[in-house]
């Protein structure tokens, strides 16, 4: 409970720093929902690491003003992230389409992943293998023990 | 001897991938546009000159022409302001100011102070039209052919170099 209460605390603090400055007025909760997940998926072309929520540049305010004028009338998300790739690009997505050029990007982690596992798989093979020992090389050591013993 | 070959070819490859990213010319920070070579997005707006006026993408149809974006709130729109002014001065093609986002007062003041290179500006004043255009950094330049398309796009002040070296070849190869 105490914790709960402490979480609650810290989530109230945090918000003011992730919420974008404009008032708009939604029509429906699906409206806002729609909203806050564009916002937090384009990016800012001017501050090229944050996001439409989180900018403060001008050109930000207006692709939110853009993106809330277009859920308003009724387009869909889609609609409204294939109005800012025609026009900015596939760099405007943080979370970029699987197509062609993006495949690499997609799909490089795993194939890092896959080469790594292969060389990891056939270095622990090698050491589990037992090692060749010499048999009469062995012969000769345990002779050697022996010896040893039956002096002291 | 085998074990310095991997850690050797793992170095080798990983300078080699740095050393791409620091080559010439290169900055990771411009946004390559997906309007080259589309149709230039259609606009009419009021000419910062004649208000009453408008201007629009259909009037330019068939002549090759220049697109500036600029603001006189934008410092680096001054540093280039006299290479546009030399493209201009060369009659080679129709040099059209953007006026984004900017107080017509304060545009049409920026222009007495330092000389005026455009056939006529137009007032995109809340920048939907710069919105159109992808512009996200200006001041930008645009190349249009004489089909309308957008042939090339310069992010960031134009330079006397980047004139010759990128902007010229372009026009003059569709000039003829």
């Amino acid at each position: 409970m105490r914790h709960l209460r402490l979480i609650l605390c810290f989530t109230v603090l945090a918000m003011p720093a992730h919420a974008a400055i404009e008032a708009y007025e939604f029509n429906s909760p699906k409206m806002e929902a729609d909203y806050n997940q564009l916002i937090n998926e384009l990016r800012c072309l001017v501050c090229q690491n944050q996001n439409l929520a989180s900018s403060d540049a001008d050109l930000a305010r207006d692709l939110r003003r853009e993106t809330y004028d277009m859920l308003s009338e009724g387009k869909s998300q889609q609609e409204v992230v294939d109005f800012m790739v025609a026009r900015y690009g596939d760099f405007v997505l943080y979370r970029p389409q699987f197509k062609s050029t993006t495949y690499l990007l997609w799909l490089g982690p795993f194939l890092l992943l896959l080469l790594v596992l292969f060389f990891l798989v056939r270095r622990l093979r090698a050491q589990a293998a037992p090692d060749e020992v010499d048999a009469a090389a062995l012969a000769r050591a345990r002779q050697l023990l022996e010896n040893n013993e039956s002096k002291q | 001897m085998n074990r310095f070959v991997m850690p050797l070819v793992a170095f080798i490859l990983m300078a080699g991938l740095l050393g791409y990213g620091l080559r010439e010319g290169y900055d990771p920070k411009l946004v390559p546009s997906p309007l080259i070579d589309k149709q230039a997005p259609a606009f009419s707006l009021a000419m910062l000159e004649q208000p009453s006026r408008q201007l629009s993408t259909a009037d330019m149809v068939g002549q090759v022409w220049v697109l500036n974006v600029w603001a006189s709130w934008c410092v680096s729109c001054r540093a280039e302001h006299e290479v546009i002014t030399d493209l201009a001065s060369r009659n080679l093609v129709t040099v059209v100011g953007l006026n984004y986002k900017d107080e017509p007062a304060d545009a049409t003041r920026w222009l007495q102070q330092f000389g005026n290179p455009y056939a006529a500006s137009v007032i995109d004043r809340d920048g939907r039209v710069g919105i159109d255009w992808g512009v996200y950094g200006v001041p930008e330049t645009f190349v249009i052919g004489a089909d309308g398309q957008i042939k090339y796009k310069h992010i960031g002040p134009v330079t006397h170099e980047s004139l010759e070296k990128k902007i010229m070849p372009v026009l003059t190869e569709l000039l003829g």
